[in-house]
Formats: structure tokens, sequence, C-alpha cells
């Protein structure tokens, strides 16, 4: 008390005073005024824009533009939406390590604290495909055979019958959809990376994405059975192929020559 | 006293049996015949055996699935046990293979048997097959038992894939389109046949009746005939042996039929199906029920046929897309290049060793077997072969092979018609090289003796390797083979000084003659008076 009472005469003092004063009563109105939600909402939404955007400047900006316009080594960001952004970070795609045909997907590098807010800045920038929530994305109780259609007609032409990837052209690939999270699946469909087309909601309804990820998640999830014994990867005649000529053809020719090494052979004496 | 004479007028039961049978069917005497029939014995005599055996297996586990596959492309709706599925339109014939695979006892098993021993059954054929081009088994009198395997070979290929296809499954449809297609590209007659064979446009709903009569009837039955004439003729041209002592053109040196190779060929049977069965109860071959059931609108990526319809696929794939349009009509090269190579590549099989014997001139037969080193041009030519044939399946994989290696598609296909080129000429001269170097390092052999691996120090300070001289059996068996002199065209002029103009195929003859067996392309095996000379002391180095 002695060193405030000592101060009290200081040119500043009364500046303090009224910053005091202000802050007081900004906090009592703050805290008593009827708030409305959307405006507590609004501030935490721009504070993660904020946020947002410093990380963006930090991890795309040299790729993208500095204020996401894109560049000559990447594309523009405006209108891609939240839900690319959660797609390409969350996976490890972005950011990119090099040029090449194909990004692939690799460790995810920030949190999906941080992938939420560089999402925020990005669809800040124009309106596009958003986030889904974990009930849009949930495929319990879905119709697993109906998506199986879907994914035949819609899919496997890329993605192999039951999503084990396939080659596409100079060396860009459609990748293996086993271990990818209800989330990526949906929100790749939602707005297609890289060669993927896009299936937005107006030509594939959200009650469809959930069929084909309940399919993807029976044939080609963790608790997937293979109901004939090794899968051989799942990949059709080739590894088919192979697998009957070096263990079936292999394993018969090694034990050809075991019957032949023993053959009746008349007794030396 | 009296059991004495009780078993003299009284035979065993056995007997009796027997003498019954032999009073009507004359077994005493074609046993008589053959039971002691002598069969040489090499681990890679037993490569056939794989073939036949693998073949009854799917015959056997064939049956069994005809009584639960139903051959029709009437569309049901799937209610069985396989949830994914539930509900989906699709034909009776896919219908019941998921039922034969989900439902049916043992079903699943005797499915993946029949297609395993499938798979085996083809690899073996080809590796048969190749056994006995490198050891020149085709020879006189056994030509037209090559023809037999050929056929049965490419028979083969065709019921696997007629097999394949009846499952109606997305990627066994996708295969009968592509087979289609290629129908399609045959001109003038192509539209004709494809109209004729699916009855009408494509896919039509006949395809798969058609197909389940010709896999299960017409192709097998005719594969049967071939197989019984095949072992007939082996059993009628007695089989084949590598040189080696006591073994002649005119005896077969080895173990009887009976009791030999009768416990031996029925052991190897009870091993052959026993593998067969484990690798089926492992391994996945086939998953119909991943694949969904065929509809013309839907097709997957990592659609290939199986492994022995891969090299046809690989000239497609990698084919440039080449058209022609004239009058109104499409030529398709794209397509019928390939078409026409599938026809070529395979001929070529079956005609060799009547172009082999143009070029020698032999008319004798054979019964002792070339080691490949001693025929290099006929080795390079198998090896060339072989080349084109997995180069193309590298082209029928391409996009595996592109995902699991990160390679470029575009790449491979590159890598591959390049390679159809320059391939079967590189492997032809390394080849044939090798035999040659093989062929150098044998007259070594003889001449000097094998490599010890004891160094000794002489006197003077000289470390030599002591070679010790082969046994005379040995030197038999590196000598044996005999080595055929070019062809040549005779005198141009005859006695009374008039010319006489070769034809050009006697020329081509001459100049084909000369590259099997010209002076540098066989290395002259050592004469007795070259052994004789060097192991009397006076030539050793």
């Amino acid at each position: 008390m002695k060193k405030l009472s000592a101060r009290r005469r200081h040119p500043l003092a009364a500046v303090v005073v009224l910053l005091l004063a202000l802050a007081a009563t900004g906090g009592l109105y703050a805290a008593f005024a009827p708030a409305g939600k959307a405006q507590a909402d609004e501030t935490a939404q721009s504070l993660a824009i904020d946020e947002g955007k410093k990380l963006y400047s930090v991890g795309c900006a040299s790729c993208h533009g500095s204020g996401g316009q894109g560049t000559t080594d990447g594309p523009s960001l405006v209108g891609v939406g939240s839900a690319a952004v959660d797609f390409q970070v969350g996976t490890g795609r972005m950011p990119a390590q090099q040029p090449g045909a194909q990004v692939p997907k690799k460790k995810v590098i920030y949190t999906q604290a941080e992938i939420d807010q560089l999402a925020a800045y990005v669809a800040s920038l124009g309106a596009g495909p958003i986030t889904p929530t974990e009930s849009q994305v949930d495929p319990a109780g879905a119709d697993v055979a109906k998506g199986g259609d879907l994914f035949r007609n819609n899919c496997a032409q890329c993605h192999n019958f039951t999503g084990k990837g396939g080659a596409l052209t100079e060396g860009k690939y459609a990748p293996n959809l086993e271990g990818v999270s209800p989330k990526h699946i949906y929100e790749a469909m939602q707005t297609g990376p890289q060669s993927m087309p896009s299936f937005p909601d107006s030509t594939m309804p959200e009650q469809e994405k959930k069929d084909i990820i309940a399919y993807i998640e029976t044939v080609n999830g963790d608790e997937s059975e293979s109901p004939g014994g090794l899968a051989l990867g799942g990949l059709g005649p080739v590894s088919e192929g192979l697998f009957g000529w070096i263990f079936g053809l292999g394993g018969l020719i090694a034990i050809a020559v075991w019957v032949a090494a023993h053959t009746a052979k008349a007794k030396k004496s | 006293m009296s059991t004495a004479t009780e078993t003299q007028r009284k035979a065993p039961a056995g007997e009796r049996v027997a003498d019954w049978a032999d009073g009507r069917l004359g077994i005493y005497g074609l046993a008589k015949a053959n039971m002691r029939k002598i069969f040489p014995d090499h681990w890679s005599f037993m490569l056939g055996e794989i073939c036949l055996y693998s073949f009854i297996i799917i015959i056997l586990t064939g049956v069994y699935l005809t009584l639960f596959f139903n051959p029709s492309m009437n569309e049901v709706v799937y209610h069985g046990s396989y949830e994914p599925m539930n509900g989906i339109r699709m034909s009776a014939a896919y219908a019941s293979t998921l039922d034969i695979s989900f439902d049916v006892r043992g079903g699943l098993l005797v499915r993946q048997i029949h297609h395993w021993a499938a798979i085996i059954f083809l690899a073996g054929m080809f590796v048969h097959m190749f056994r006995v081009f490198f050891t020149g088994a085709y020879r006189k009198p056994r030509e037209i038992n090559w023809l037999f395997g050929f056929l049965l070979f490419v028979l083969g290929m065709f019921t696997g894939f007629t097999g394949y296809s009846l499952p109606d499954d997305l990627l066994s449809g996708t295969g009968v389109r592509f087979t289609q297609g290629a129908i399609l590209s045959m001109p003038i007659v192509g539209t004709y046949i494809s109209m004729f064979l699916f009855g009408g446009e494509f896919p039509g709903t006949d395809i798969i009746s058609r197909f389940y009569s010709i896999h299960i009837l017409l192709l097998p039955g005719i594969m049967l005939g071939l197989v019984v004439g095949h072992l007939i003729l082996v059993f009628f041209h007695k089989h084949t042996q590598f040189a080696g002592p006591g073994k002649t053109n005119k005896n077969v040196v080895g173990m009887p039929l009976l009791p030999v190779y009768m416990a031996k060929a029925g052991g190897f049977f009870f091993l052959v199906f026993g593998f067969i069965a484990i690798l089926s109860a492992v391994a996945t071959i086939n998953p119909i029920w991943a694949l969904g059931p065929y509809r013309p609108d839907q097709v997957s990526t990592g659609a290939q046929p199986d492994w022995y319809m891969g090299f046809a696929e690989g000239f497609v794939r990698v084919m440039p897309g080449w058209e022609i349009n004239l009058w109104g009509h499409t030529l398709v090269l794209g397509v019928l290049i390939p078409l026409v190579l599938f026809g070529v590549v395979l001929g070529a099989l079956a005609l060799y060793p009547f172009i082999e014997s143009w070029i020698t001139g032999d008319k004798r037969e054979h019964h002792i077997l070339d080691r490949p080193r001693n025929a290099p041009t006929r080795t390079g030519l198998g090896v060339a072969w072989v080349t084109i044939y997995f180069v193309m399946l590298i082209g029928g994989g391409n996009d595996i092979w592109a995902t699991h290696f990160h390679l470029s598609l575009n790449a491979i296909s590159w890598f591959v018609r390049i390679a159809f080129f320059v391939g079967p000429v590189l492997a032809f001269v390394v080849t044939r090289r090798i035999c040659l170097g093989l062929q150098r390092r044998d007259k070594e052999k003889v001449l000097h003796g094998r490599e010890s691996g004891t160094i000794k120090r002489l006197p003077h300070g000289e470390f030599v390797e002591i070679h010790e001289p082969l046994s005379p059996g040995q030197l038999h068996t590196l000598t044996a083979h005999e080595q055929y002199k070019p062809v040549e065209i005779g005198p141009t002029v005859d006695e009374n000084g008039v010319e006489r103009k070769p034809s050009a195929l006697q020329k081509l003859r001459a100049r084909l003659s000369k590259s099997y067996y010209g002076e540098d392309n066989q290395i002259a095996k050592p004469t007795a008076e070259e052994y004789k000379e060097i192991t009397s002391g006076h030539g050793h180095h």
C-alpha cells in the first residue's frame, strides 16, 4: 500500500485509474450483459482465423500466396472450404514435402486444434465445403450393400474393388483406403483432392457417402474379414499368379526334388 | 495232409478274382508286358506329373462345384449370408457362386482348390513344356506329343478363361468384355462371331450358360482325350533320359513301373493334392464376394486375367491405340495387332520342333536329352521367347507394378514396348554366350580335370592348383552329346560345268544351319586324341 500511495501523484496515475475504471465497467458489462452466443462464437471464430492466419503465413504462404490467392507453386485456396484443409493437412499431405506427380500422405505435423484454425482461416477466404461433424460421417446404421454398389459405380475404377488403390497416369495414383478415417473419406468425396473428382451433396447425398464409408470399413477396415484366408493384398489375379508360381508350383517342385532324391536304390554292400 | 490237398484244389480268393478278370480283360498279358516298364529318375521328369495330378484334382473339385453352381444369367436379388451383398441385384450364376462360397459345406475350400489347382496346372505345363524344350525332348519321335502338350496348354488357357468367367463377377465380366473387344477387332468376321457367341449384343443372357458347357464339357473333354493320348505316347516312345554311363539311345535306365513308380507316382499324387489343399486353405483366390456382380456400366482398376492370359493382356495394354478408318469401317490396330501377336507367339512355340528338324535335316530318333548348354542357339531362342512372355506379363500387370514400385504407368508401358523388341535379342545373345562359356568349361574340365581347390607350392615358388582327373563316367557324360556340322548348299557348278542356282529356301537353310552349328556357334568338344595327348603328360602345363 505504501508503494501505491507513494505513486498517487505520478503524472500517469490518472490514466491508469481511467483504464482500470474502463476495464472494470467493460468487464462488468461483459459479465452481466445478455451476450448472444453467436457473438461469443464469432469472437472465438475470429480468434481462430487470426491464429490460423499466423500458421498459414508460416506453413502455407510460400506456395499458396500470402492471402491464399495461389502462386505458380500452389493453387488458390479461395473457396476450397474448411473440409479441404482438414483433409489435406489432417492426412499429412499438406504442407507438401516436394513437388511431384502427386502429394503423398505422410505424418501429420499439426494438432487437430491447429488444423481447425488453419481451416477457419482458409474458409474465411471464400465459401466452400465445411468440415463435416462426427454424426455426419458416422457409418453406423448405413446400408453396406448399397455402399458397395455405389463404390463400384463411382470409386472402384481408380481405387480397386475394395479400395486397395490403383495406378493413374504419369506416376499419379489412387491411394489405398485402408485405415483412412471416415471423416477424411467424407471430406475427400466432398472436396475431390488432387486427381480425384468431387462428389458434392448435390450429386451424392450425405446418406450415400455414409453408405460408401460403411462399405469401405467393412471390406477394407481394420476388422475386415477375409473368409478365404490370406488376402494376398486384395489385388486380384496378378498377386494370385505370383503366389501360385512361387509358393504353389515352387512348393510342388521342391516336393518333386525331394521325391526324386529318395529313390529306391540298390543296396551297396 | 488234407490241408495241402485242399489248397491245391481251391486257390485263394484274390487269385480267383484275378483269374476271373484275366479271362475277360486279358490283364495278365498287359501287366506282364508293362509292369516292368522302366522309367528314368530325375526331378524334372516329374513336372508333367504335377500337371497330370492337378488336372485330376481340377476335375474332381469341378464335379463338386457343378452340383451347386447355377449357370444362369437370370436376375435375382441376393439374400444369402454374405451381408455386404444383401439386397443387391445379380445374376443367378453370381448368387450361386456366393452360396458355394458361404453356404455350401466345404464350398469355399473346394472352389479355392479348383482355382489354385488351375493356376498351378497352367504354370506346371509352362515349366514342363520348357523342360522339354530346353532338353530337346521334342525331337523325333516326339514331335506329335509336343503338339499334344502344346494343345493342352492352349486349351488349358481357354478352359481357365471360361471358368474364370463363370461366376459372372465384376472382374470376370470385364475380362469377357475385353475378349469381346478382341473378337470385334477382327476384320469382317469379328462382328458376326461376337453376335453368334453372345446371342446378340453384349452381354446378352446366354454367354454364361454357353461358357458353362464349353468349360465343363467341350474343352475338358478334348483335354482329357489329349492327356490320355499324351500318356500313351510317353509310354509308347519310352521316356527320354540324360546322357550318362550305361545310358544309350536304345535303352532306358531307371526303375520299373511296378512297384517303384506306381508307389512313387501314387504317393506323389497325394502329396500334390495335399499341398494344393493346404495352399487353398491358407490363401484366398478370386474372392468373388469382394468383386461384386457384373454390370456393364461398372469397372474396377486392377482388372487382370489369371496369369496365363496375362501376356495377352500385356500386348493390348502397351499397344498404341492405332486405328485406320476406311470406307466407313474401322480397323482397330490397337487390338488387332495384339490379337495377331498372341497367335504368332504361341504358334512359334508349336512349330519350333519342325523348324529345327528342317534346319538340321536330322531324321534319326533321339532318346538322349541335350543339356541346354550344348544347344546354344536353341537355348537362346527359348530364353528369348520366355523373355517376350514375361516382359508382356509385366505389361499386363503394369498398374500393379506402378503402385507397388512407385513408378509411372506410362514409363512402364514404354519400357515394355522397347523391351519387346530389345529384350529377346539381348536375352538370346547373352544366353548363347553363357552356353558357349559353359561348353568351354566342360571342355576344360574334360581335358584338365576338376579344380580340386588344393593349392600346391612348387619348389621354385610358383603356386598351382591341383586338378583332379574326372572319372570315366563323368568324362562320358560331358562328351556324350553329338555336334552337328552346318549343312552346305553343295557345289553350285556340277561336273559338267552347268551352273545350278540354289533356291532361296536352300540358302536360308544353310545360313540358319550355320548360325546353329557354325564354327563360332558351338565349341568343338574334346576329341579322344586331344584327351590322350594331354593326359599322357606331354601337353600338361
